[in-house]
């Protein structure tokens, strides 16, 4: 739309209407969108920058975007200190197996809800959507007593069968509405050569699934990295914290250490940010499923 | 499971007509009860780890002093009583309404001006991808670091101050978190900020699904600009758009990681929401009982909202 730049005349000879117009339209349009990425960029950018400043230099006056005294040594401080590569190893055993475990069950779910008519379908599908509108907050005073008693206080266990409550419901919703789009006919072939739903499920629908299981595995990847209040409450010792915790323990101590904290939240939120660069289109894919489709 | 579904066909032959019958059946039987098998293991987890708990935290909030003490007695209404009758409670309430009502309608039109600016037709594809990456950003942070980075920049010595002095728009000196006549606006300008993208990303795609003949046929009828948009892409978008402030709203009266490492509720109960007003109850207080008949309370004002999120979504099969 944009080559129509050139002025000329179209075929029934009218001659175009001289294009200033669009080109005035294009400006104002590039003209909101940078004003909106200051907004939404901006801060960012400010906390990739005084990752890299003295904790001296944070409230320099005037502030200064790029610093003089420009150095690693916030990371460094947070890349040597055990206590603090364990909340990331923290991090990743729990956000990992959520993902892993989320998609387990809820393909089997979503092969139910997909292939099989059964008593009951409706009323379980209104429960597995409704669950998700349950607060956290609720559910964590029970919690707190219920892992206790089955001794899971201060686990992995503890907290990634807690995250796997508020991830599993989103699951099975997306992954039946991918099932959904494939058609019947794939399983029912394999039925037909003696194979049982298990195998029609792993040996024919996965693999084509893989795309719709990204999506969703990264979404969950995301809420599980990103969990603070379970995290915070089921959990007693250092060496069971989680990122999120560890950025908010940071913040408690006496002396704030502003570069560290920031340093501490780029390197939290490097995981996100890759897999948003390596899978952007699946990315937005879980995003947007859950509003637009359903 | 694949082997044994196997078994009766193969065998059906060689046998006597009543066990052929009975193998039948028994085949019948296990594929109705396939889907079930299916759904176990979640079923499981919502049994012991959704509903349990909230039999529970019912059953707490009916009683006295649970978890603190052995055996609690049933007490009724009281604990329910006693958080009705609890100022800080309204309180909360109206926190949660203005930073919920506040955040969704921003959300909604940021999201909306953001979407409709990334689906322009004088943009190239490379530049909106650019743009919608940038604007996405905020999103992917988690809330702890939102929250670290917001006070950075709201700290009285901070960059925001700075550049509000220096326009001369205020003294430069502003205890955004901290005062009390701030404290509510600026975490409800934080938490717009992180939340707007995930609005935008489905009007996106809202946007992107509006079939191009509805505008070409709204233009041949002379509308223009404005008109095509309210008269084509608003109710294009509008169960999209439902959709979206419904759940907005169930994830933001929520909210709690924001507000408790912001500004924690305080100064003087300015940014208590129900949700941190419950934390508080059972957390520093041990006043598990009472604090079950807030979550109580949050619970029932979420499935009503739930209830007409589930509607709605019907209604649009």
């Amino acid at each position: 739309m944009t080559t129509l730049a050139t002025p000329g005349r179209t075929a029934s000879g009218v001659p175009l209407r001289p294009q200033p117009k669009h080109t005035g339209k294009k400006v104002a349009v590039i003209a909101g969108l940078v004003v909106g990425a200051c907004f939404a960029a901006l801060p960012v950018l400010w906390m990739l920058a005084s990752s890299f400043k003295q904790n001296s230099e944070i409230f320099a006056y005037p502030p200064r975007l790029i610093t003089q005294g420009f150095s690693f040594d916030a990371y460094t401080t947070i890349l040597t200190d055990p206590t603090k590569l364990r909340f990331f190893l923290n991090s990743y055993v729990v956000a990992l197996s959520v993902t892993l475990l989320t998609l387990l069950v809820a393909v089997h779910a979503a092969y139910a809800f997909s292939r099989y008519e059964f008593w009951g379908k409706k009323t379980i599908n209104v429960i597995v959507v409704s669950v998700q509108a349950v607060p956290p907050i609720t559910l964590l005073i029970p919690y707190f007593g219920l892992v206790v008693v089955l001794k899971l206080y201060n686990t992995y266990q503890g907290l990634i069968l807690t995250y796997m409550v508020f991830t599993l419901p989103y699951a099975i919703i997306m992954m039946t509405g991918y099932f959904n789009t494939l058609p019947r006919e794939l399983d029912e072939a394999v039925k037909m050569d003696g194979a049982g739903p298990l195998t029609a499920l792993w040996r024919i629908l996965l693999p084509i699934s893989i795309p719709g299981m990204v999506s969703v595995g990264i979404y969950t990847f995301m809420i599980a990295w990103n969990e603070f209040l379970f995290a915070l409450t089921l959990t007693r010792t250092e060496d069971m914290r989680t990122v999120p915790i560890g950025i908010q323990l940071l913040m408690g101590q006496h002396s704030y250490e502003w570069n560290e904290m920031m340093a501490m939240s780029i390197l939290g939120a490097v995981p996100v940010l890759v897999l948003f660069l390596f899978f952007q289109r699946y990315f937005i894919g879980g995003m947007t499923a859950g509003a637009v489709k359903i | 499971m694949s082997t044994s579904q196997t078994s009766p066909r193969a065998a059906t032959p060689t046998v006597t007509e009543p066990a052929a019958r009975r193998a039948r059946s028994r085949a019948r039987l296990r594929r109705r009860l396939t889907p079930y098998g299916f759904l176990s293991p979640t079923g499981v987890l919502l049994i012991v780890l959704m509903a349990t708990p909230i039999v529970m935290v019912v059953g707490y909030s009916l009683m006295d002093q649970v978890i603190t003490n052995k055996n609690p007695a049933f007490v009724g209404f009281d604990n329910y009583a006693e958080v009705l009758s609890d100022p800080v409670f309204y309180t909360a309430v109206r926190n949660t309404l203005v930073f919920t009502i506040s955040s969704v309608i921003a959300h909604f039109a940021i999201g909306l001006g953001f979407a409709l600016m990334l689906n322009s037709p004088y943009l190239s594809n490379r530049t909106k991808a650019g743009f919608r990456m940038l604007y996405i950003l905020p999103w992917l942070f988690t809330v702890a670091i939102i929250a670290v980075l917001w006070r950075l920049l709201l700290n009285p010595n901070g960059v925001i101050n700075y550049i509000l002095g220096s326009t001369g728009l205020t003294d430069g000196r502003t205890e955004w978190l901290s005062g009390t006549g701030t404290a509510l606006a600026a975490v409800t300008f934080i938490n717009i900020w992180s939340g707007y993208p995930f609005f935008m990303i489905s009007l996106l795609a809202g946007l992107q699904g509006i079939p191009r003949d509805l505008y070409e046929a709204a233009k041949v009828d002379g509308a223009g600009v404005w008109a095509q948009f309210r008269n084509v892409t608003l109710p294009q978008l509008r169960p999209i758009i439902i959709s979206m402030a419904l759940l907005d709203f169930i994830w933001t009266t929520q909210q709690f990681a924001l507000i408790w490492m912001t500004t924690g509720g305080g100064p003087i109960n300015v940014t208590e929401v129900l949700s941190t007003f419950t934390y508080k109850l059972a957390f520093t207080q041990y006043e598990f009982s009472v604090a079950s008949a807030s979550a109580v309370l949050v619970l029932l004002m979420s499935m009503v909202l739930a209830f007409f999120y589930v509607r709605h979504q019907k209604a649009r099969d």
